[in-house]
């Protein structure tokens, strides 16, 4: 066995983890489709499509509803129909490569929707794409990342996309030792609010003779081949730090601060598997769900598959309000087929709301499925990175025509209050030009965008303060703006689940935090800690 | 023995002949022998109404005319029951198939 070996990176996410150290193979390294001949390229198509449908079944089976069920069933329909299936045999006949000859086969029923007049129609695109892709898997054969990876192993690599980490199971614990990474990245919020420990900034590290190792995620060190000692005293130190006692009895009590004033904690969730074992007790509501989950699986999502995974919160949220941001795709969370490729700097081009109203095909179907939960329980719709007030309007525009054709449809829904996140200085400086219903800061975006510092760039970390006075400035700024206008402001970046920075917030005027699950607790002590006009250290 | 049949009825469904319809209109032309077509136009194009694909190409949008027909021994069975279907506006009808006996209106 190798010697231990410890190498010091920069702390991502809290919490220890022990097991096999495995790298993460790149995604990207999909083998080449072999060529096949004809008689052996039709039938590989066929158990494609069988197998496919077989999914698409089950799916059905699960689906529960009758909306998800019946627009499962029509992709049933769809691939089973010799009509769609042919022109792809007939190309395999005439030799082209199977994955070629169905991507073509299906380009062509795509395009005729794309092209459609009305929304309904152009929205069957998207089920057709589900449909190509989901063919295009099962031709794969490919084992997924999930099941190739030992449940609980500490994952090396040199990066790693959110949709990669959302593919990964880690109800069996595990950690993530990155080369490269910044702890201010998307990847890190999202195992910051999974308890995942996560190290980034290590270099790049030689694994050869290493089989297991321990990480430290609040240390930011990592250790190959841990020798008992260290196994021993990293296995027995379970998560919850100090003070985790007294933080749990304030876990379902409404926030307080010394003084008595009432301070909403909600909760911030990037996926619908955070609810397993989590108590709506311990929240006044869910301050941002990011969609960004539904769109990782091949093709995109449709209304039934959105509607259900908005419903399903809503049942969890028993009541309370829930906020649901529209897709903020783009910066470090490109997703294929939707976001633009090759930008030069991404977190300054097409994303959020921008791509949204870029792919109003897209968004309207997000905007349906928004306005039918709706009807069922207290939505909130929240817009990302809106720059400037006409965006707020086109949006709230479409959203009106999306609950009118609804109306036609004869379907259920309400229009809900549609706010907007803060987080482009612009929008900040000139926060009452905007007609919107609530307001939420993103501090992590508005920090990186005030001090012009990356949040994927590791070496500009410490500049990427969100104490920053300027960035304090600009919370304090809206959330007076807030209170004069009468709509609600909170803050729903990491800043706000970090004990550290409760009380800049409460100071500068903010009532509502919104946090990841794990860090209710410690923001709860934090405001019960927190007495308004004591001495500060700012 | 061959028969060959036509009919036509207004479609009212909102949002037209879009996904769920399509499904049963062309689940229910498949439980018939005949070979069955529709259009959103007299004159045409045909298409098969057995196959969802082509039918959802149509995009047959709200208020269209829908015309049908059909050849082989249900020919008549089969355009009857496709027209009570648009007309009932695509009703539930899993249960209880639509494929009648004729006696309903």
């Amino acid at each position: 066995m190798a010697a231990p070996l410890e190498l010091m990176g920069q702390p991502a996410a809290p919490g220890f983890a022990v097991g096999a150290l495995v790298r993460l193979p790149d995604a990207a390294a999909q083998p080449a489709s072999s060529p096949d001949d004809v008689v052996a390229g039709r039938a590989r198509l066929m158990a494609a499509i069988e197998r496919a449908v077989a999914q698409l079944q089950s799916l059905q089976a699960a689906a529960g509803d009758d909306d998800a069920a019946g627009i499962i069933a029509f992709q049933v329909a769809m691939l089973e129909d010799d009509a769609l299936r042919a022109p792809a045999f007939e190309a395999i006949d005439a030799g082209a490569p199977v994955e070629a000859a169905w991507r073509a086969a299906l380009a062509a029923e795509i395009d005729g929707y794309e092209r459609a007049a009305a929304p309904h129609f152009r929205a069957r695109g998207v089920d057709l794409k589900d449909l190509r892709d989901r063919v295009l898997r099962c031709l794969g054969g490919t084992v997924p990342a999930a099941a190739a990876w030992p449940r609980g192993a500490i994952l090396a690599a040199d990066d790693l996309t959110p949709s990669r980490f959302l593919e990964l199971d880690w109800s069996a614990g595990g950690g993530i030792a990155l080369s490269a990474g910044s702890a201010a990245s998307h990847v890190a919020m999202l195992a910051r609010a999974r308890g995942v420990p996560m190290v980034v900034g290590l270099g790049r590290f030689d694994m050869a003779g290493h089989a297991t190792a321990a990480l430290d995620g609040a240390a930011g060190i990592l250790v190959l081949s841990p020798d008992a000692a260290t196994r021993a005293s990293m296995a027995g130190a379970v998560a919850p730090a100090a003070g985790g006692v007294a933080e749990a009895a304030l876990l379902e009590r409404p926030a307080m601060t010394a003084d008595g004033e009432r301070i909403k904690v909600l909760l911030n969730l990037s996926d619908p598997r955070e609810l397993e074992g989590l108590d709506p007790a311990i929240c006044d509501g869910v301050g941002v769900v990011r969609t960004e989950f539904l769109f990782t699986g091949p093709g995109l999502p449709d209304e039934a598959t959105q509607h259900a995974a908005y419903c399903r919160i809503l049942d969890f949220a028993a009541g309370r309000p829930v906020t649901i941001r529209t897709l903020d795709a783009g910066g470090d969370k490109p997703i294929p087929g939707l976001t633009r490729e090759g930008e030069s700097n991404p977190f300054l081009g097409v994303r959020g709301l921008r791509l949204s109203l870029a792919r109003p095909e897209v968004f309207v179907v997000q905007l349906r499925a928004l306005a039918r939960a709706a009807a069922c329980g207290a939505v909130k719709i929240m817009l990302p990175m809106v720059t400037v007030p006409a965006e707020l309007t086109a949006a709230r525009a479409l959203l009106h025509e999306a609950a009118a054709e609804l109306a036609e449809e004869g379907i259920a829904h309400r229009i809900p209050p549609l706010g907007i996140m803060v987080e482009v200085p612009a929008a900040a400086l000139a926060i009452e030009q905007f007609a919107a219903d609530f307001l939420s800061i993103g501090t992590n975006d508005l920090t990186q965008y005030v001090t012009a510092a990356g949040r994927d760039i590791g070496a500009v970390a410490a500049l990427a303060d969100p104490a920053n006075p300027a960035v304090l400035r600009l919370i304090a700024e809206v959330a007076r703006h807030g209170e004069r206008a009468d709509i609600e402001v909170s803050v729903c970046g990491d800043m706000a689940g970090e004990p550290a920075h409760v009380a800049r917030l409460l100071r500068a005027g903010i009532r509502v935090l919104s946090v990841a699950p794990n860090r209710v607790g410690a923001v709860k002590a934090a405001i019960a800690g927190y007495r308004a006009g004591a001495a500060t250290s700012d | 023995m061959a028969a060959e049949a036509s009919g036509r009825v207004l479609l009212t469904h909102a949002a037209g002949l879009h996904a769920r319809p399509c499904v049963k209109l062309t689940k229910l032309a498949r439980t018939f022998v005949a070979a069955i077509e529709l259009a959103a136009d007299a004159a045409g194009p045909w298409v098969d109404a057995k196959s969802i694909v082509r039918v959802m190409a149509a995009k047959v949008p709200q208020h269209a005319t829908l015309h049908f027909r059909a050849s082989g021994e249900d020919a008549g069975e089969a355009v009857e029951a496709l027209v009570r279907l648009v007309r009932d506006d695509f009703a539930d009808g899993e249960n209880s198939p639509v494929r009648g006996d004729g006696r309903s209106a």
